[in-house]
């Protein structure tokens, strides 16, 4: 299965009810998945005028206690932003799937990991977080929709599947959870599902005339966002143990660092992959103690640097922490990447 | 085991599917996988082609930049990868469409003539069909029972009928 059509079909079985689209290279495959099953599945597909009006229909929907998704690449993501800012401001439970191509502007409709600051530090205005998950195959994919659905539910916050060109566009093996337990967050306490009179009525809101009440807000928002940080953190670490070079990638550029990581091993070079799975909350714990034994960390992406900037605050600049990355749209080979490998390497011998 | 395949050819030629029938082979035979296609401005006018790694460990990077298999369908996808398939790698192309045979020695090429072969057995278009069928023949990668159960989970229902006709075309292939 193609993996944005293993995205769609994740979502329906994760009782997803209302999916709001605006097609767009390299996502539309999901979206014309969308359109054909989710009405047989007792759902809402609509194709909306345009990106914004896409996500404000999400928030609608979210607020009425429905789960509810939308989905786009690069370009539609920076104008779905201010409607992601809103959900935030709301506490709105949502899922947005970005399947990135290169940029900036309209960019190139190739595989690239460039909007992995927009997802983690900037996604709209005022100040908040969303859930940020990196799947690197098409079986993470289904995975992380589930998951991504359970954990936005709990903490009420928008989550995103950062995934990009090159995972939407493949296809790998795939299985699908027999049975998928949804609706485990009682939503009764806020959702606009109709007062019946019977009631006080609820209010989806994000504006606060007063300023110390949308302080008071913010705050206590904040302090959600750090159980969050201490509950919700995942990486992969694959032969960290006795790595002298930790190379740190996430999603399709993890794949390429993996194959090059295993030639370097073929090659006597003791490399590995450490591989966030979650963005934000970013995976220190994890990360710190795969980079315990080594002497150089090699990040590697899709983009001119911008997860190198969490790397670095992650380990507080304990080791010296290089670069490589091909952006707009062009994916690295692994013979590159093993190239900067031996690089680092040939430095200490 | 591992192998990277690479099928080019023009838009329309199956290139596509010639490699989700060996990505299914490899399903079916419990393998590794991964299927890539391009989608980028080359399959708006030029050589479209597909990536398929077969393997008995996961799949890293789906590119498949130095293809054990080359497939090409045409010339331009013929002169475009030739020199990257990798040394001992084998290369299948349509002999009536390559117009300047590369010289390289540490490679095995299989040029037939799939044009002029499926115009005389009647198999319509299958030119894809033949050369997978040559691939299959010499690679010994997949057995014929297990193409042909490949086969009947790519074609829709309403297409079973090029199920029998494909068949033929990659046993002719075969014999090529």
């Amino acid at each position: 299965m193609k993996g944005n059509e293993a995205m769609a079909e994740a979502a329906i079985r994760a009782g997803c009810k209302a999916f709001f689209g605006y097609p767009i290279t390299p996502q539309t495959e999901l979206s014309a998945y969308m359109a054909k099953y989710m009405e047989k599945s007792g759902g809402v597909f609509l194709q909306a005028e345009s990106e914004v009006a896409a996500i404000n229909m999400v928030y609608g929907a979210s607020a009425s206690g429905q789960r509810a998704m939308t989905s786009s690449s690069s370009p539609g993501i920076s104008l779905k932003a201010e409607g992601i800012s809103y959900l935030a401001g709301s506490d709105l439970p949502a899922v947005i799937i970005n399947v990135q191509r290169g940029g900036p502007g309209l960019g190139s409709i190739q595989p690239a990991q460039q909007d992995y600051w927009q997802a983690t530090h900037a996604m709209g205005h005022g100040d908040f977080h969303i859930l940020v998950f990196a799947p690197a195959s098409v079986q993470e994919m289904v995975d992380l929709i589930i998951e991504a659905f359970d954990t936005s539910d709990e903490y009420r916050m928008p989550a995103m599947i950062l995934a990009d060109g090159l995972l939407g566009q493949m296809m790998e093996p795939v299985s699908f959870p027999d049975e998928v337990k949804i609706d485990k967050v009682d939503k009764s306490g806020w959702a606009c599902s109709g007062h019946k009179m019977q009631r006080e009525h609820h209010i989806v809101n994000s504006l606060y005339i007063e300023a110390e009440k949308c302080e008071e807000v913010v705050r206590k928002r904040f302090e959600r966002y750090a159980i969050v940080e201490e509950k919700v953190h995942k990486a992969e670490v694959y032969m960290c143990d006795d790595a002298d070079i930790v190379l740190t990638a996430y999603g399709a550029s993890a794949r390429v660092a993996k194959s090059a990581v295993n030639q370097a091993r073929k090659l006597g070079i003791k490399a590995g992959l450490c591989r966030p799975i979650t963005l934000w909350p970013f995976p220190k714990k994890e990360l710190n103690e795969a980079v315990k034994n080594a002497s150089d960390v090699l990040c590697v992406e899709m983009s001119m640097g911008q997860m190198v900037d969490d790397v670095r605050l992650a380990i507080n600049c304990s080791k010296p922490v290089h670069f490589f990355g091909r952006c707009g749209g062009v994916i690295p080979s692994p013979k590159e990447v093993l190239e900067e490998i031996k690089k680092l390497a040939g430095g200490k011998q | 085991m591992t192998k990277g395949i690479l099928i080019a050819g023009f838009g329309g030629q199956g290139a596509l599917f010639v490699g989700k029938i060996l990505a299914y082979c490899g399903l079916i035979e419990g393998k590794e996988l991964s299927w890539l296609p391009s989608y980028g401005p080359e399959m708006r006018g030029g050589t479209a082609n597909c990536s398929v790694w077969i393997s008995d460990e996961p799949v890293g990077s789906p590119q498949v930049l130095e293809p054990d298999y080359l497939i090409a369908m045409n010339y331009p996808s013929y002169a475009k990868f030739i020199n990257k398939v990798s040394p001992d790698g084998m290369v299948f192309a349509d002999s009536s469409l390559v117009e300047e045979k590369s010289d390289r020695q540490d490679i095995k090429q299989f040029l037939i003539p799939a044009g002029d072969i499926v115009v005389e057995k009647q198999l319509g278009n299958a030119i894809n069909m033949v050369l997978l069928g040559k691939l299959l023949a010499e690679t010994k990668l997949f057995s014929l029972e297990t193409v042909q159960k490949a086969m009947e989970k790519c074609l829709p229902p309403k297409k079973a009928k090029f199920i029998v006709s494909n068949m033929n075309a990659i046993k002719v292939g075969m014999e090529s």
